[in-house]
């Protein structure tokens, strides 16, 4: 009797064993499959550079309007919500000298440079801590320099949000659709439980087109390839003195200010 | 056969409980392929409709990873064909009646995917 039973335990495990992988071998064939002859491109409208950077030219933003007309041309086409509490979000704004520069400590700078707006936004770090941190590849800095975040992936941990030293990420607390009044249709919304940030416009490079908050600023705003010489970028760092956000701690930002 | 008046009416229920997923699925109406809204002005997809039909998840996927990580945003069709890779701007151009395409095919085969919470339907349809 024992070793009947065994002998149908052996078959019976065996015929299981097979089952299981002809199953499994099932379902690895039908795994979906790319259509033959089909590729992917850049595209021939794209704009390419080695590392896209930006130059803020302050000394051309005077007014609330200036300020507000480059707030709006970014959120307005990237469909970013406002949302008027302390869950706002925002992918670019403006902030005081004291708390926009804070590695420089002169006591006494002159009140109108005190005074001042700043724009600020992300600042497309050579070493972004947002991208070390991220435990999923939701964040990642592509070849040409931009840090750009792929929000399918986002778990909304948060990570980025401390490890980034600009306060540049905003968290979606709350499904951020309700407070968007005009919805652009060719641009996607964001979820509730995903971060958000400035893309550079990478979407907008890619069909030959500047940033929309550059486009917005009549000239103050300059984008270039850093490794150009040749570039705006370049050629407005080379005629002008020009500092960035905390030099000292190693992040490389790809955003310069003209002060 | 001891008991056989229990025995065999259990025996009779049991088989009926057993087989129920069969002869309900023979009782119940059979599954239908949904009548989706075409698009008007045009004849074809990007890819023949029975790859489109089968893979069109997969395409997306690839899609996705190709515009934002690699950014290849033109996608050459097997027929030579270029498109912009774009849910927003290139598929939903033509399936513009999402309710009566995505939705309805979706709905029947009980799949709820997530796109909409992000990508912003077409408009006057919702
Ligand atoms: S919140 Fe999203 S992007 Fe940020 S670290 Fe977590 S997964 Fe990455
Ligand atoms: S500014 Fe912040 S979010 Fe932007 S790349 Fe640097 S660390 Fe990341
Ligand atoms: S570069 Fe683009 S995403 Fe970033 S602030 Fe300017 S307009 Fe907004």
């Amino acid at each position: 009797m024992s070793t009947t039973r065994r002998q149908f335990l052996k078959i019976a495990g065996l015929a299981a064993f097979g089952l299981g992988t002809s199953s499994a071998l099932d379902a690895a064939e039908a795994v979906a499959k790319d259509m033959p002859g089909a590729k992917y491109d850049v595209g021939g409208k794209h704009l390419a550079a080695k590392r896209w950077a930006m130059v803020i030219d302050t000394r051309k933003l005077e007014s609330r309007e200036d300020y507000d007309r480059i707030i709006h041309a970014c959120h307005s086409v990237h469909n970013v919500p406002s949302i008027p509490t302390k869950q706002e979000i925002k992918w670019i704004w403006t902030d005081k000298y004291d708390r926009v520069f804070t590695d420089d400590m002169s006591q006494h700078l002159s009140p109108a440079v005190r005074e001042k707006d700043y724009l600020l936004l992300c600042n497309h770090c050579e070493n972004p801590p947002c991208v070390r941190v991220c435990p999923t590849k939701a964040t990642f800095k592509r070849a040409d320099g931009i840090v750009v975040m792929d929000y399918h992936r986002c778990i909304g941990c948060r990570f980025c949000m401390a490890g980034c030293p600009y306060g540049a990420r905003s968290f979606n607390f709350g499904d951020p659709r309700p407070y968007l009044k005009d919805v652009n249709p060719a641009f996607p919304t964001r979820m509730r439980g995903v971060v958000e940030k400035c893309t550079f416009c990478s979407e907008r490079l890619e069909v030959g087109l500047l940033p929309a908050c550059v486009e917005a600023s009549n000239g103050a705003i300059l984008f270039g390839d850093l490794d150009d010489p040749n570039s705006p970028v370049r050629k407005a760092l080379a005629e002008n003195f020009s500092i960035r956000r905390k030099p000292s701690i190693g992040t490389q930002p790809g955003v310069y200010y003209i002060v | 056969m001891y008991n056989g008046k229990y025995i065999i009416p259990g025996i009779v229920i049991f088989v009926g409980l057993f087989t129920f997923p069969f002869w309900s699925n023979l009782l119940t109406p059979k599954y239908e392929r949904p009548q989706l809204a075409m698009p008007a002005d045009q004849k074809e997809c990007i890819e023949p409709a029975e790859y489109m039909r089968a893979e069109h998840m997969h395409i997306l996927d690839v899609w996705r990873d190709q515009a934002l990580r690699e950014g290849k945003r033109a996608y050459v069709a097997s027929n030579g064909k270029v498109w912009d890779i774009s849910l927003q701007n290139t598929c939903m151009k033509c399936h513009a009646n999402k309710a009566d395409f995505c939705d309805k095919c979706h709905n029947s085969n009980s799949v709820s995917p997530y796109c909409w919470d992000c990508h912003v339907a077409p408009r006057g349809n919702q």
